[in-house]
């Protein structure tokens, strides 16, 4: 009987209990469709860039590029990488990754961009 | 004088029957073991020896200047002596010494889980510091490495031919060490908390761990990248570095400050985060303003990554650059600042007693202090012009990382001693030690900032004979501070055999691990804690006091 | 077999059976598979932030070093075969494709299915890894390779294609910053890529004996991350490396 009741109290707590477990399950499917459309725009994207860098844009050259490389980044980490259909916390991971980059990159060109403009 | 310590009666008190360290027995079981208390142990041991053999390195230096000439050692060699002296001190023995061991212990405890996310990680984290620890050793036996522990281009990667790559390595592997611990703990914190559990329920140790190793893990892959290029750029001559070849010694200092600013927040937080506790526990009072607390961890772990180019004022930077660097630098100081206020403020009315944690804790709140405000001249330019590469820099880093961080460690290692072990270190040599400690640590380090005021240049193993008086009441302070760190080396040693037997809450404090016996069953809780009560909830302890449950709530 | 009779076998028996609530690949410190599933995978993206900041400094390097020699990387870039470079890309996107499709095999447990696509997977990784070992060959040839065999002689005369790529002395001598960079960076991701692909192979046998088509969804899952990853990374150096400004 002890263990019965022990039984039923260990199996209360298997349910969603503690506030770092997930509340619910993490099962959601990506559908091959989906894999197989943004596989194609990513293909088409792909195309797209190196067609451009044909195209004298002067200085967008490089913008375009870039723009092009941050979408295709953004498809394979929402749909390839499940991002869209994870937690907030992931979605978080994935964003504090990307301000720290940037953190790295803006502050380090703040002493390379003012370097030519000479003393005060 | 009044204590709050509580043990068993010794005539009958006797260690638990099973606990994690006698689970197993033989070294296969503790060099292939996945328990975190395990292997904080196994790094107990190894950062003690990697401390010592730096400490060793900081008695050759105080030797050496004790007298204005270079007598004792050849510049070449002061140079490879202080370089192993910060690289041993920093990356083996600072960045992981509360984490690894402390951390590592205590966080599932804290949380109330069973071991970290993910053990064989935790012991790859051990297996990689070890390594790096060999590697540096080897490099020592070499011949040594004479750049700095900065490794500061162009001198690291090209006018220099001693190991200065063997030395990168091993600060590579320390660097994932570190990233693994940091990683194992976000993730357990986030998602291995036991019911009852929230956020805001954590003791405090827990947050400063989470902000570090938030720190460890945005940081160190940076420092990573910057030893591979050093390591390229002396090996295949790739150029990044070298202005003959159109690269810029600069860019390593950008990238090697980047995660070394962090790193010295990944030295102190955790050091604070043992600050909160131990404060907290002799004051018999839970902690000022939680969330400021909470709150100002993660702020230091942010902001600390906005201000690195304040160790790069005068070396080339723009000026413009330095300005927007040198403002957010002080913005960093205030969440510093911050705790200092709250623990000062959990000291007034508190029910104070000085046992040697608390002991070591007075000594760090007064010399962080200090450190953290010289800190704030170095981190206005205008100041900083005058006083960089001098001794000031010296003494402001060693008030904050041995004044504060070692406290800091002292007083974490002396509180969970009995948790850890089951036994009590003898309290009466114990504060003998912190008080020796204290008092040494003054004598070597202040009159370092009147040399660095004065304008003693730092990594010079000759200097002007006006800077002798100065420096001989330094080296004097240093053979006090090396008594200081022995003796616990000794006493706690000896209380593995010889101490009292501690019981599960020596200290009355608050926490989940006080709850469970010491030291600890391998799985932590017979049964998964539910926590109902804030954290430093010392009326809910007094209610309870008298039955010692293994369920918590 | 519920948990109730497997509580009371237990306890006669002394060993735990593996039950719906308790299978094999549940590790003895979670309370949960899911719980165990989002540590898992929490833990992968931590490790691919490391890896952001890991290559975050060369991209930094990179930037600062285009800005400051331009046309000597205007120069370097068309050296690169555009057709090896979009090729690459190609493998690498088809690649993720089908790793993503292994995932979701694994989700669905059909166990072949689940071997083509990471046999797939593996053959467009190597088929990369070859055409890079070939451009890399290409460079060696050329005397591009800075450090070793460096020579900025081939920018110092006009050639078929790029008649107009001709630089002084001065910055021909900065096109070995670029070619550093470039090794770096495609270096360093090869490397990504030869452990990644050593590492799905491994996975692949282990999914021969039917380790992942049980519900143990997380390695496989989890190393699509860190395969997705590296592709991004390729993604960002394709544009950076081969497109500067092809219409000049």
């Amino acid at each position: 009987m002890d263990q019965h009741q022990g039984q039923h109290q260990e199996h209360h707590l298997h349910m969603p209990h503690g506030p770092s477990e997930p509340t619910h399950h993490e099962e959601h499917i990506v559908s091959p469709k989906i894999y197989l459309l943004i596989g194609t725009a990513l293909l088409i994207l792909t195309a797209t860039t190196t067609a451009v860098s044909y195209i004298d844009l002067g200085a967008f050259n490089a913008v375009v590029a870039l723009a092009i490389a941050c979408t295709k980044m953004t498809l394979v980490v929402l749909f390839f990488m499940h991002v869209k259909y994870g937690s907030g916390l992931t979605k978080l991971t994935v964003a504090a990754g990307f301000l720290t980059f940037c953190v790295l990159i803006m502050m380090t060109m703040t002493d390379y961009v003012s370097r030519a403009w000479g003393r005060w | 004088m009044s204590t709050i310590v509580t043990l068993p009666d010794q005539s009958t008190a006797m260690l638990p029957k099973v606990s994690y360290l006698n689970k197993e027995y033989g070294l296969k079981s503790w060099l292939l073991t996945g328990d975190h208390k395990r292997i904080a142990m196994l790094y107990l041991i190894s950062i003690t020896f990697f401390f010592f053999i730096g400490g060793a390195m900081a008695g050759l230096i105080r030797l050496e200047l004790l007298t204005p000439p270079s007598d004792l050692l050849a510049a070449d060699t002061y140079n490879k002596v202080f370089t192993a002296h910060g690289i041993i001190m920093v990356f083996l023995f600072l960045v992981p010494s509360v984490p690894a061991t402390i951390g590592n212990f205590l966080i599932p405890i804290m949380v109330g889980a069973k071991d970290l996310a993910f053990p064989k990680i935790n012991l790859l984290s051990w297996y990689l510091y070890i390594a790096a620890g060999i590697m540096m050793i080897a490099v020592l036996t070499m011949g040594g490495v004479d750049t700095g522990w900065t490794f500061t281009t162009p001198l690291s990667t090209h006018y220099l031919s001693t190991h200065v790559v063997t030395a990168g390595l091993a600060v590579f592997i320390a660097g994932f060490s570190s990233i693994f611990t940091g990683l194992n703990f976000i993730v357990t914190i986030h998602r291995m908390r036991a019911p009852g559990m929230t956020w805001f329920r954590l003791p405090l140790f827990v947050w400063s761990h989470y902000a570090a190793s938030i720190l460890m893990v945005l940081g160190t892959p940076v420092l990573a990248i910057t030893l591979v290029l050093v390591v390229l750029e002396r090996t295949i001559g790739i150029g990044v570095f070298d202005p003959t070849k159109g690269g810029d010694p600069l860019l390593f200092q950008h990238l090697f400050w980047f995660y070394s600013h962090p790193a010295v927040y990944i030295m102190i937080l955790p050091g604070m985060g043992v600050i909160s506790e131990v404060i907290s526990t002799f004051s018999r009072k839970r902690v000022f303003g939680y969330t400021a607390v909470a709150f100002s961890s993660v702020a230091i772990a942010v902001f600390g990554f906005f201000v690195w180019a304040h160790h790069m004022f005068v070396m080339g930077i723009s000026n413009y650059s330095a300005l927007v660097f040198s403002l957010l630098t002080m913005l960093v100081a205030v969440p510093s600042a911050i705790k200092i206020f709250n623990w000062s403020a959990t000291l007034y009315k508190g029910s104070i007693t000085f046992e040697t944690p608390m002991l070591y804790a007075f000594g760090f709140l007064g010399l962080f202090t200090i450190g953290g405000l010289t800190g704030v001249f170095l981190g206005s330019m205008g100041m900083d012009i005058h006083l960089t590469e001098t001794y000031f820099i010296v003494a402001h880093f060693h008030f904050v990382m041995v004044g504060g961080m070692l406290m800091a460690y002292l007083s974490g290692v002396h509180f969970w001693w009995p948790k850890m072990t089951g036994r009590m270190y003898p309290e009466g040599v114990s504060k003998l030690a912190a008080v020796i400690t204290f008092v040494g640590f003054i004598l070597t380090f202040f009159p370092q900032f009147i040399l660095g005021y004065l304008g003693m240049p730092r990594r010079y193993a000759a200097y002007p004979p006006e800077f002798q008086v100065l420096n001989v009441f330094s080296s004097a302070g240093a053979s006090v501070l090396g008594v200081g760190y022995l003796l616990p080396l000794l006493y706690l040693t000896w209380s593995l055999k010889y101490g009292k037997i501690a019981g599960a809450n020596p200290w009355q404090a608050t926490g989940l691990e006080w709850q469970i016996q010491s030291p600890p069953l391998t799985e932590n809780f017979a049964e998964t804690p539910i926590v109902t009560h804030e954290a430093y909830d010392y009326e809910w302890l007094e209610s309870k006091k008298g039955s010692e449950v293994p369920t918590v709530g | 077999m519920d948990s109730h009779t497997v509580a009371a076998q237990t306890a006669e028996t002394g060993h735990i059976e593996h039950t719906h609530d308790h299978p094999a690949f549940l590790r003895h410190h979670f309370e949960s598979v899911p719980q165990q599933r989002e540590a898992a995978t929490f833990g992968m993206w931590l490790f691919l932030l490391t890896e952001i900041m890991f290559f975050g400094g060369l991209f930094c390097a990179y930037l600062i070093f285009r800005n400051w020699y331009y046309p000597a990387f205007v120069a370097g870039s068309h050296t690169l075969h555009i057709w090896a470079g979009t090729l690459n890309t190609t493998l690498l996107i088809i690649s993720s494709f089908t790793m993503a499709m292994a995932v979701h095999a694994a989700e669905t447990r059909v166990r072949k299915a689940l071997m083509g696509w990471m046999i797939a997977t593996i053959i467009l990784g190597c088929g990369f890894l070859c055409v890079k070992a070939y451009e890399w060959h290409d460079e060696w040839v050329e005397h591009h390779v800075p450090g070793l065999n460096f020579s900025p002689v081939s920018f110092l005369h006009p050639t078929k294609d790029y008649p107009d790529d001709v630089l002084s002395l001065d910055m021909a001598e900065k096109t070995q910053v670029y070619y550093s960079l470039y090794f770096a960076m495609t270096g360093m991701h090869a490397l990504h890529m030869i452990i990644g692909v050593s590492l799905l192979t491994i996975l692949l046998i282990q999914a021969y004996g039917g380790k992942y088509v049980e519900g143990h969804v997380a390695p496989i899952e989890n190393f699509g991350l860190y395969w997705h990853f590296v592709d991004i990374v390729w993604i960002f150096l394709f544009p950076l490396l081969y497109l500067i400004s092809r219409h000049q």
